[in-house]
């Protein structure tokens, strides 16, 4: 059983990863994968993004899955978050995209404007 | 096998072929040679990178940098900086160039910036499969507050304060509820979850279950402390599969925390939670219908009082909660009871999710605070109507609820404000229909769902729902009688009050609101025998007119009744008695000759 200290410890170690701030170089991939985004796809392309990540070795790209974002319609969502907690969301993913993204993003520091909400939003 | 040490990328696909890579490509061959770099760096010849319209494309590995628009100027700069330096060109990059006023993320949208997200804070935030995450979160925090700094007294108080009211529907203050299962004296209570979510469109509840499962694990804990139960149940339907794996991923996580269980966090408190699955009965939903089911019997509803937190659950006082209203609990104990009724109407405080659809240009996910105009939900975060077309309504509260026409677009959404205007809150299915949607129709549509999902145990609802639902069809059908409005009046009045349970008195609203605003339609449907929306096929003709028909002869041949009929220079007709309605012919004739009417 945890005690509440350890409780704390938990949340503060948790976030320093999940917030990248101490963390150099990380880079956090979040895959929506709720009953939406799975339906429309983010499975191959969760799987894309963790084959494209492993191909090139980056061990500093972590690759985790969410809920609901909420905007169903977009779905496959993507969120890519910087080590300065940047975020950049992609949307309509597929594998492919996944690909580039893996390559002009997360190699290159280059954000696919294209593939993002407010390139496909307008 | 020799190894280089670095690979030069370029694409020779069709689109960079044709601007010019190969020309980059040769270029690059000789200024390695005259750099004396061709043994060291290997020039690689790729497929298309899907971005043609940015070639010619280099990417130089193992930098990963990709130059973009290379011209055959740009070589010398890349081999004697990058290849022999190791200085990226900057100003070549992919990208670089590319306009920066976009939004990159989700936060930057108006979807996401006019939202409040306390339920939904989560969603889509941390992984629902990690605890840890949830923790890192502020999660736990506030059962950690009830237990060691609260009396259970002091939690009621706190809810009863935050004004937060159920989001399954009726809207019962939450912390009432909870009271008076508290007040009761017995050794054994019980603290339930209503994760039935039964209305057609509604997904908000699912959402949580999948996006954030521990925030509902946290707050049934602390409803337990709160009331003196030590026993929890969720009940959620078996269609959602996604939803219960991760919950159950939740629970096993939070037992082996030691947050669930016996002695948590070493306060003495014990809860324990466990999943119930429905088979996806609308009725079920109904609290006293949903409890008979999670002692295994056949869920029927059955009459109140006795309320459930007298004798609810194996006749045990009981409380029972909405996934969503759940969600908001641990953030008001966290952040208080003045923070979160300072959100909100006077009367409906904090917000709501919606699951909007229908005819909405941004389908999805939202949370608001109450009091927002649905205006601003349908078309600041909604998007609007696709195509420009008009809205007519939006269907609010499900099966249960009523709708809300365009004269009420200003109206804030807050529960009594709906209610005033014959619709309702509801869970959050929130569908909108556009200039197309036939109200009669809609109406139709919504009275099947509850001819098909009434339990059958009382009279008014069994046979009353289904004589309403003959007349609609009938309507519908172009043989509305003078009259058919107000027998359907009389037989909701008479539902609504002698059914046992809420899904039989509710289930005239989707009527008496689409009489109350759209009587003109119904009118129309029966008297002129027109649907003036042109959905119900019955009353419609498609008509060809001989002025503008050319005698293409294009309609007939996709006819599949094969009822157009015509020959040169002479009109065609289409023969009435034959037609099936399709309106393929529409679609097909190039001089638009074809109207439906
Ligand atoms: C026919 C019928 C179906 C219902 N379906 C649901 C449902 O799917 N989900 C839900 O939370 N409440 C549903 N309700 C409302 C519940 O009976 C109950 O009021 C609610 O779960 C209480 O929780 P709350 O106070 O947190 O809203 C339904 C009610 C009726 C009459
Ligand atoms: S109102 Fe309908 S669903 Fe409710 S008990 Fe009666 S028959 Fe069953
Ligand atoms: S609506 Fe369909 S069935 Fe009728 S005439 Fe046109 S194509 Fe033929
Ligand atoms: S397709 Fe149009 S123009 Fe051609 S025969 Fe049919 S109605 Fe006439
Ligand atoms: S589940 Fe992904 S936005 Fe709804
Ligand atoms: S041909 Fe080079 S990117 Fe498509």
């Amino acid at each position: 059983m945890k005690s509440i200290a350890e409780l704390e410890e938990i949340r503060k170690k948790t976030l320093e990863k999940i917030s990248l701030r101490t963390n150099a170089d990380g880079i956090r991939v979040v895959v929506g994968m709720a009953t939406c985004g799975i339906a429309a796809g983010a499975r191959p392309v969760m799987n894309a993004f963790v084959e494209e990540i492993n191909k090139r070795s980056l061990n500093n790209v972590s690759v985790s899955m969410t809920g609901c974002i909420g905007v169903c319609k977009l779905e496959p969502v993507v969120e890519v978050i910087d080590k300065d907690g940047n975020k950049t969301t992609y949307v309509k993913m597929t594998a492919e995209k996944a690909a580039r993204v893996v390559v002009e993003h997360i190699v290159n520091g280059q954000v696919c404007l294209d593939l993002t909400i407010g390139a496909v939003e307008k | 096998m020799h190894l280089y040490r670095a690979h030069v990328l370029v694409c020779a696909g069709t689109g960079c072929t044709s601007s010019n890579s190969v020309k980059v490509m040769e270029e690059m061959n000789t200024l390695l040679l005259a750099n004396k770099l061709d043994k060291e760096v290997q020039i690689v010849k790729t497929g298309c990178f899907g971005l043609c319209a940015e070639g010619p494309i280099v990417v130089v590995y193992p930098e990963g940098a990709m130059y973009t628009r290379v011209e055959v100027s740009d070589v010398k700069e890349i081999v004697e900086e990058h290849l022999l330096k190791g200085r990226i060109v900057k100003r070549l990059l992919a990208g670089e160039k590319e306009a920066e006023d976009i939004s990159k993320s989700l936060e930057g949208v108006d979807f996401f910036k006019r939202q409040t997200r306390i339920a939904l804070r989560n969603c889509g935030l941390i992984n629902p499969e990690n605890i840890d995450e949830y923790i890192a979160f502020d999660g736990y925090k506030a059962l950690e507050k009830v237990l060691t700094e609260m009396k259970p007294e002091e939690v009621i108080d706190v809810m009863k304060q935050s004004g937060l009211r159920g989001r399954g529907g009726a809207g019962f203050p939450t912390g009432l509820k909870w009271s008076f299962a508290a007040q009761q004296v017995n050794d054994v209570k019980y603290v339930c979850c209503n994760a039935d979510e039964g209305d057609p469109g509604a997904f908000m509840d699912r959402s949580v279950l999948e996006g954030d499962p521990h925030s509902l694990i946290e707050a049934m804990a602390i409803a337990g402390y709160a009331i003196g139960s030590s026993q929890g149940f969720v009940y959620v339907r078996a269609e959602y599969p996604i939803a219960v794996k991760r919950l159950q991923i939740a629970i096993e996580q939070a037992k082996e925390y030691g947050l669930l269980g016996d002695n948590i966090l070493g306060t003495g408190f014990k809860f324990d939670l466990e999943i119930r699955l429905g088979a996806g009965a609308f009725v079920c939903g109904e609290e006293t219908a949903l409890m008979t089911s999670i002692e295994g019997h056949r869920g029927e509803p059955r009459p109140r009082p006795p309320f459930p937190a007298v004798k609810g659950l194996w006749q045990k006082p009981s409380i029972l909660n909405n996934v969503e209203t759940y969600a908001n609990i641990p953030v008001i104990i966290l952040k208080g009871a003045e923070w979160f009724s300072s959100i909100g109407t006077e009367k409906s405080k904090g917000t709501k999710v919606f699951a909007i659809g229908g005819k909405i240009n941004n389908t999805g996910l939202v949370e608001v605070p109450m009091g927002t105009t649905l205006r601003e939900v349908v078309y600041d975060i909604g998007g609007g109507i696709p195509k420009g077309k008009k809205f007519k309504a939006a269907q609010m509260g499900g099966p249960s609820g009523g709708c809300v026409p365009a004269e009420h677009l200003d109206i804030p959404i807050d529960y009594d404000s709906l209610l005033s205007i014959g619709a309702m809150m509801g869970s959050g299915g929130l569908i909108v229909m556009d200039e197309d949607t036939c109200m009669v129709d809609i109406a139709k549509f919504f009275l099947e769902f509850t001819v098909d999902e009434s339990c059958g145990k009382c009279p008014p609802c069994r046979i009353g729902t289904k004589r309403m639902l003959e007349i609609l069809t009938r309507i519908t059908e172009g043989k509305g009688e003078e009259g058919d409005i107000e027998k359907l009046e009389e037989l909701a009045k008479n539902i609504k009050t002698a059914a046992l349970c809420g899904l039989g008195q509710t289930a005239p609203n989707p009527i008496l609101s689409t009489i109350r605003y759209f009587r003109d339609e119904y009118e129309a449907h029966i008297k002129d025998k027109k649907c003036t929306a042109g959905v119900c096929t019955a009353m419609l003709q498609y008509t060809i007119d001989a002025a503008k028909c050319k005698s293409c002869g294009l309609c007939a041949k996709v006819c599949p009744m094969n009822c157009i009929s015509g020959e040169k220079k002479v009109p065609y007709v289409i023969d009435q008695a034959k037609c099936a309605k399709c309106g393929a012919c529409v679609e097909k004739c190039p001089f638009k000759a074809i109207s439906k009417i």
